[in-house]
């Protein structure tokens, strides 16, 4: 069913990146009465999970979750509070200056917005060859060649060469994000929302793009996105994150055809669904996400979670394996193959032990 | 039927360096009472400027139509002046659009702009006008409406500031909502909820909606009828089951078959449709999508096709016969099983 089982076999998993209790604070300014009582918002909140050789993982969640953060922080563009993240067996957050320098060839970022993330004073040439320079690759010729290979690849005309950002439309300018992201060969790449400001058919392009480059080249890809859909189309495992925790973990059909956290049936619920043919029940959820200055106690989702009960306001719920190779952080997870509704009834009837 | 909107080939643009650009180009669709109508295509392909003028607000960014009719409830809008135009903006017609915060005035509070819409359209008392904003507030699913009232936009989140939005355009209990692109700002979850309290505020007071979405999913749950748009045209305007049971257009094939299905096969090519949208300023000779088009012929460069009827539908393909009748519009079904819930 999955032609990107080839690249990726759920047997023969090499971890390529392990992430142990990382977290993320700001510290909040002026916030707490008392100096030692610190204020923060907890971005990313002792998360742990590992990325596979050659996998694509999926990373999905609401606006403010800390998917962005996560991701900042895995590649060291943004220096993690406390945690460990070990590349091929190594903790890179142990890293000196001229270490992360030989890591940044290996590990790179696609961001979401095509018309910010470029300078609009250089040319797409420069853009892409001082990737070759700062790491004294290539420079001159040898560096035009490479930049002219780089944009055939991504689908670019290379006679662009000398062309400015502004010349192009916003998914000419995403491939241009992601020759450069690719020019140096990295292993390792996060695509933050890649495909979220661009239109529908612009998006298929791009992602039809990434998964051509993801075979070819053999990356492992951390996709970040907010369109369920897509993240469907394009993971070989997805993570669903709420306020700055990871709440839910397994292969993308475990995740979508029997998801076992409240939330992440929630979501899927709603999805809007391209064809008026599939009805289905809706669950919305009520209210918004808390604040991560100020999170629920116990287990974050329980002020919107129709099947919380009173443990999960005293005791947080840890990520562990329900199912094989499924991990999800709740107390009281779906079943198998059971509807949301199904385990809101039961509740409802007390047949869900408690 | 009762038609509650008439808009007849509606031509609307922006004086440019080199000169007019018609950024919509002879548009024609009607609204009928409580039904809900998406407007759906790419950015920049007119949807805003169409309801916008219908609002007659384009007048304010430097736009100005310069043909056409926009009859509502048998009214003729474009000849009415400022003044006649602002009484029926924001009393029969209301709009709420994609940014909250833009949109609300931040040094007010958000009780003082409700009972301030809820004055303009009614002879109430200070006292009455602060409880019907109350009421209004809560219709729209805000809890404890009373502590809400007294604050300031920017104190709420932007779920809630769209709901603000939607409860004073609901203040003159209007005809006619126009909703441009009320959800895309917002979370799903959030989504969700603006989107069930749309259904609801329809179900209830049998209100036409005209809602404005580049989602294709949006249309497909909250459309009675699907107006397709490319380029300041509209390709094609059909029920909304008739058109992903088989759109009628190239265009519109190409959008619905770009979306990633849930219940699609993972991981294999999506369908893309090539290039992009062009700019107002390098509109194509001919059909304007036809360099975007697999089908296009040499009469498809240099004829342009008009919007016709074809049995309840209209459609602008000069092939739509034959491309039809050789199921090449016909949208290929992916295996798979459908989630549900
Ligand atoms: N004030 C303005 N001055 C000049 N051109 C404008 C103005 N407003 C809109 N346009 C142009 O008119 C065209 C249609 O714009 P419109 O905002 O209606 O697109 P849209 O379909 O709503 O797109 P989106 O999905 O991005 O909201 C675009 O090419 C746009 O650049
Ligand atoms: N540099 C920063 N300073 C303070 N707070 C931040 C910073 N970056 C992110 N945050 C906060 O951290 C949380 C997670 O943000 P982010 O990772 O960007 O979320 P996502 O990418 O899931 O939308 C949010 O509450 C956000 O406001
Ligand atoms: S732990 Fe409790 S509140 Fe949290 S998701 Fe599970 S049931 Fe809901
Ligand atoms: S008129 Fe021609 S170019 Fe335009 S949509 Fe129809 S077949 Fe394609
Ligand atoms: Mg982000
Ligand atoms: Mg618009």
């Amino acid at each position: 069913m999955n032609s990107n089982q080839e690249s990726y076999s759920s047997d023969s998993l090499e971890p390529l990146l392990r992430i142990e209790n990382l977290k993320k604070h700001f510290p909040i300014k002026g916030g707490g009465y008392f100096r030692k009582e610190k204020k923060a918002v907890m971005a990313v909140d002792d998360v742990s999970f590992t990325i596979y050789k050659g996998e694509t993982l999926g990373l999905v969640g609401e606006s403010g979750c800390g998917k962005s953060t996560l991701g900042r922080n895995i590649l060291r563009l943004q220096e993690p509070t406390e945690g460990r993240v070990f590349f091929n067996n190594t903790n890179i957050l142990l890293h000196n200056k001229h270490e992360l320098r030989k890591l940044r060839k290996q590990m790179q970022i696609i961001y979401q917005d095509p018309f910010g993330s470029l300078n609009p004073r250089f040319t797409i040439g420069q853009i892409i060859g001082e990737m070759y320079e700062i790491h004294g690759i290539a420079k001159g010729a040898e560096k035009e060649k490479k930049v002219k290979e780089m944009l055939e690849l991504v689908g670019l005309d290379p006679s662009r060469y000398n062309s400015y950002p502004h010349e192009f439309s916003g998914g000419q300018r995403q491939r241009v994000g992601i020759a450069r992201a690719l020019a140096l060969n990295p292993t390792f790449v996060v695509a933050d929302e890649p495909v979220s400001a661009l239109d529908v058919s612009v998006q298929s392009q791009v992602i039809n793009l990434l998964m051509k480059l993801k075979k070819e080249l053999g990356l492992t890809l951390l996709f970040i996105a907010h369109g369920l859909n897509v993240v469907r189309h394009i993971s070989d495992r997805v993570g669903v994150m709420y306020l700055g925790k990871l709440v839910e973990l397994s292969e993308t059909d475990n995740i979508f055809e029997s998801p076992a956290h409240p939330y992440t049936a929630a979501l899927l619920s709603t999805v809007p669904e391209a064809d008026p043919r599939l009805k289905k029940e809706r669950i919305v959820l009520k209210g918004e996400v808390p604040s991560p200055a100020n999170p629920p106690s116990g287990c974050r989702f329980r002020t919107r979670c129709p099947l919380a009960a009173e443990r999960c306001k005293n005791e947080m719920p840890p990520l562990v394996e329900v199912r094989s190779k499924h991990h999800v952080a709740c107390h009281y997870p779906l079943e198998e193959g059971q509807t949301l509704k199904e385990a809101i009834a039961s509740r409802k009837t007390g047949q869900l032990s408690l | 039927m009762d038609k509650i909107l008439e808009v007849k080939s509606l031509v609307t643009g922006y004086q440019g360096k080199e000169g007019f650009v018609r950024a919509v180009d002879g548009v024609s669709f009607d609204i009928n009472r409580g039904e809900t109508i998406c407007i759906v295509g790419e950015s920049g392909s007119g949807k805003s400027v169409t309801s916008m003028s219908i609002m007659r607000l384009v007048e304010y960014e430097n736009g100005r139509i310069i043909d056409g009719e926009i009859k509502f409830n048998g009214e003729e809008l474009t000849t009415k002046n400022t003044e006649e135009m602002r009484r029926i903006r924001g009393s029969k017609i209301s709009m709420i659009f994609q940014e909250p915060l833009t949109a609300l005035n931040p040094v007010f509070t958000i009780g003082k702009q409700i009972s301030e819409a809820i004055l303009f359209h009614h002879s109430l008392g200070k006292k009455e006008a602060w409880q019907r904003a109350e009421e209004l507030v809560r219709l729209v699913g805000i809890s404890d409406p009373q502590a809400r009232l007294k604050q300031y936009p920017h104190e709420l989140s932007g779920g809630m500031r769209q709901r603000v939005m939607i409860a004073i355009a609901l203040a003159s209990e209007p005809d006619l909502l126009i909703a441009d692109e009320p959800t895309t700002a917002l979370d799903v979850t959030i989504e969700a909820q603006i989107l069930e309290l749309l259904r609801k505020l329809r179900q209830e007071r049998n209100m036409s909606i005209l809602l404005i979405t580049h989602d294709i999913g949006v249309a497909a749950e909250m459309a009675d009828r699907i107006i397709i748009m490319y380029a300041g045209k509209v390709m094609e305007i059909a029920n909304t089951k008739d058109i992903f049971d088989q759109p009628f257009h190239p265009y519109s094939k190409g959008l619905l078959e770009s979306v990633p299905k849930m219940n699609g096969e993972r991981g294999v090519p999506l369908k893309s449709i090539k290039g992009s949208i062009p700019s107002l300023n390098e509109i194509p000779s001919g059909c304007r999508f036809s360099p975007r088009c697999p089908f296009a012929t040499d009469k498809c460069h240099t004829e342009e096709p008009l919007l016709e009827m074809r049995g309840d539908r209209q459609v602008a393909c000069w092939h739509v016969d034959y491309l039809i009748e050789n199921n090449l519009l016909q949208i290929e079904e992916e295996g798979g099983v459908s989630i549900e819930f």
